[in-house]
């Protein structure tokens, strides 16, 4: 939890109160910044408790904040039940391999993957390894693109009508087409990694790509003339440049848009791994809908809390490195 | 006749084959001598209660037993399980009896896939929305109790039908998948209420299938009629559990008839595999094939004493996942029509008993004249090609060696499978279907005839 820490001046100020340095006026600064948030989820929770209760659906009442920790708990059980059950399995795997050894010594014994539907917690993995692979393959392309055509006021040119039109894609538009070139391209008997993988991972670069390439390349071209004029006076080669002179001061524009673009790659692969029947939090929620049960809805709600929670520590982590990188620690980031 | 003499040829040999293997291999040891090519298997379904046979076979440990390793997929709709089958993503799949037959012949999309596991018969119903039920209820006759009499036909439905089409509003219904038991089962109970449901015309690039229609059917994957239905898209639907009782316990609409009573003990869904992958893998098929046997008996053994637990199995969410409630309402022999009116039906969900898993050819060969008579197969077609077809599509031969595998394990009864001596593949002329018509598989030109509704002889759109 000390991602969440350092963001909470409260603690700082309660090590103050222990120290006795200003008592009174840090527990009011302690009320303040811990008190209001709490009072404000406090709140919400209430209006929602009485929104649900006079919400009714087919599927029944709408989840209100009880039914949300009752079915959080049931998930948790049924994945502790499912890592059970993968242990039978392996289990039972093991011992008719060694059956079959006994009466065919020339089998190679194999062990195959437990069998059983992903828990849970599995998709939560599955949706957080695809969206951060995406979101490295498309900074990898995005950071260098965006440093080039920043550099350059007539690349930029070029590149800027491409850029304004693929930008708003919704990645539903891109699925699709994504879909059926990777099934053409991506034949392997034995895959390293599953189809559907590549897939979301290719949908989520091709979507998040943009906030990157745009800001990097405006913190790039806004660079002070001084500085530039510095590099030109010591004659710096064009590499020397880029790393001791361009990369330092557009960090902070640099992460400005890779902070948008994780937020938007979180989106677009729940809505991908939805439409696509990609393992995911997406094709939890989808499943859940199309079972049309009793539990559905807060099964789904669960799923809608848990994927606004790892947004959010997503781009808490993304703020932590930025503060770490940026030169300038006096400036404020939200 | 050539064709049943071919058939019959055809069984002796293989009857003869087996023999002769079982003798050298002595009996028991079959398949101990025997490994799966493939163990490592992905088998897709639909959210349906008649994948039950996949679920057991799984969660009892069946496909363990016989060595292989299998995962189970839920498939969005039945175009994308198709096409992932025929791709080989998945290894087999629960599908529409209409299906192996409908690609083999290239209605939609062409690949030859086979079946020797007919997964269950009945467990269909359909369903129209509250308003449309208000407005057939008055047409339709009660008894002393003030009940309606059941089967309800779709006579009642035709004065709301005919109602619609005067003030030129167009009469919607949904249906799974063109090539779908309930697209046909629909039709069949339409046409024999007077009300016309359309033609397709391939030949003219028309999959629509809504030619000279009445009523206009169109495709909704299952688990999302009841939201469909709720959303005013569509006025009533075909489609199998529990999506109808789902619509009951929802309250959005009324089951009227189930396809029990539209053709007693009919054939519905099958396992089907492409032809490559079986050839390729054999044994493995047969495998396969043991496996889902002892589910479905399972699924029906001791007056279906296990379907609770059946239940409780498939009310998961990787399989059904509706209420338990909902999927025990049809799976343990009750259906509920109109809120409240809960009756016996005891043969809704058949998985075993009437020899319900055996690949029947006269099955494949009804599917077929319902296509020709719904102008999905375009031109006329000889009594010869729809026996040839019903060859290429349902292997009853991979079915009895499975089953006589089975038998000799001491797992199975031969009491329980047809004579595999004597067994033709033609079941005797049936009679239960709600226009009183008899089907014959052996003549189905001649059946064709009998229809008012419907393309016979050289008929073409």
């Amino acid at each position: 939890m000390t991602i969440a820490l350092s963001n909470m001046p409260w603690l700082e100020t309660v090590v103050k109160i222990a120290k006795g340095e200003n008592v009174g006026q840090n527990i009011q600064i302690i009320l303040k910044t811990l008190g209001l948030p709490l009072a404000g989820i406090l709140v919400f929770l209430m209006i929602w408790h009485a929104a649900a209760s006079n919400i009714n659906t087919s599927l029944g009442q709408f989840p209100g904040p009880a039914d949300v920790v009752t079915q959080s708990k049931n998930l948790m059980n049924e994945h502790v039940t499912e890592r059970e059950k993968a242990e039978a399995f392996y289990e039972r795997q093991e011992k008719r391999n060694a059956d079959r050894v006994a009466k065919d010594p020339d089998y190679v014994p194999k062990i195959r993957p437990y069998t059983g539907k992903p828990t849970y917690v599995d998709q939560i993995g599955t949706s957080l390894v695809t969206v951060l692979s995406g979101f490295f393959l498309a900074s990898l392309i995005a950071v260098p693109l965006g440093i080039v055509i920043g550099l350059s006021s007539n690349l930029y040119s070029a590149f800027n009508p491409i850029i304004q039109i693929f930008k708003p894609v919704s990645p539903l538009a891109w699925l699709p087409l994504v879909t059926m070139v990777v099934s053409a391209l991506y034949v392997t008997d034995d895959p390293m990694v599953p189809k559907s993988f590549v897939t979301s991972m290719i949908t989520v670069m091709l979507c998040c790509l943009w906030p990157t390439v745009i800001n990097t390349a405006v913190g790039v071209a806004s660079i002070s003339q001084d500085l530039k004029n510095v590099s030109q006076v010591l004659r710096l080669s064009y590499m020397t440049h880029v790393i001791k002179i361009v990369l330092p001061s557009s960090v902070p524009m640099m992460f400005t848009g890779l902070r948008l673009s994780l937020s938007i790659a979180w989106m677009v692969l729940i809505a991908a791994e939805m439409l696509a029947q990609n393992p995911g939090l997406g094709k939890f929620v989808w499943d859940e809908f199309q079972n049309g049960s009793s539990d559905s809805l807060g099964r789904i709600m669960v799923a809608v809390i848990t994927i606004g929670l790892i947004g959010f520590l997503l781009d808490r982590i993304m703020l932590m490195i930025q503060r770490y990188v940026s030169w300038d620690k006096s400036a404020t980031l939200r | 006749m050539t064709g049943l003499n071919t058939i019959r040829r055809a069984f002796i040999k293989s009857a003869l084959v087996l023999a002769a293997g079982a003798a050298t291999l002595g009996l028991p040891s079959v398949s101990a001598e025997e490994y799966a090519e493939k163990e490592e298997l992905k088998f897709g379904f639909i959210k349906l209660t008649d994948m039950a046979p996949l679920a057991v076979a799984y969660e009892k440990g069946f496909f363990e037993d016989e060595g292989l390793y299998v995962t189970l997929e839920a498939q969005a709709n039945w175009k994308v399980l198709l096409d992932r089958v025929i791709d080989g993503q998945l290894d087999g799949a629960h599908m529409l009896a209409g299906q192996p037959l409908g690609a083999t012949i290239g209605f939609g999309t062409q690949a030859h896939i086979i079946t020797a596991f007919s997964m269950d018969l009945n467990g269909n119903g359909i369903t129209v929305s509250n308003d449309i039920w208000d407005q057939m209820k008055p047409n339709i006759p009660k008894d002393a109790d003030g009940k309606p009499v059941h089967p309800i036909k779709a006579d009642y439905l035709k004065p709301v039908v005919d109602k619609y089409k005067s003030e030129g509003k167009p009469f919607n219904m949904g249906m799974v998948f063109p090539v779908s038991t309930h697209n046909y089962e629909l039709r069949y109970w339409l046409a024999a209420g007077g009300i016309n449901p359309g033609y397709y015309a391939p030949h003219k690039g028309d999959s629509s299938g809504q030619i000279n229609a009445d009523a206009l059917l169109s495709v909704t994957p299952p688990p999302q009629m009841p939201a469909t239905l709720e959303a005013g898209t569509i006025y009533g639907y075909c489609v199998g559990e529990p999506w109808n009782q789902q619509a009951v316990f929802k309250g959005i609409g009324v089951p009227v008839i189930t396809d029990y009573e539209i053709w007693k003990d009919n054939p519905e869904k099958v396992f089907g595999v492409s032809k490559e992958w079986a050839d390729k893998y054999p044994i493995t098929h047969k495998k396969v094939v043991k496996a889902m046997i002892r589910a479905a008996e399972w699924l029906d053994a001791n007056n279906n004493a296990n379907r609770p637990e059946a239940v409780k199995i498939l009310s998961k969410p990787q399989y059904v996942g509706a209420d338990y409630d909902v999927i025990a309402n049809s799976m343990t022999g009750t259906f509920e029509y109109e809120k409240g009116d809960k009756r016996e039906v005891p043969d809704f969900n058949v998985f075993f008993r009437y020899n319900a898993t055996y690949p029947y050819y006269s099955d494949a060969i009804w599917y077929l004249t319902q296509m020709r008579r719904w102008g999905q197969i375009a031109d006329e077609k000889s009594d010869d090609w729809f026996m040839e077809t019903a060859k290429k599509v349902y292997r009853p031969d991979i079915y009895a060696a499975a089953a006589k595998e089975l038998i000799a394990e001491g797992k199975l009864d031969a009491k329980d499978f047809p004579d595999f001596a004597t067994e033709t593949g033609f079941k005797a002329p049936q009679k239960g279907f709600i226009d009183g018509i008899t089907y014959d598989g052996t003549k189905p030109n001649d059946y064709l005839k009998k229809f008012k509704i419907g393309l016979k002889g050289a008929d073409k759109i």
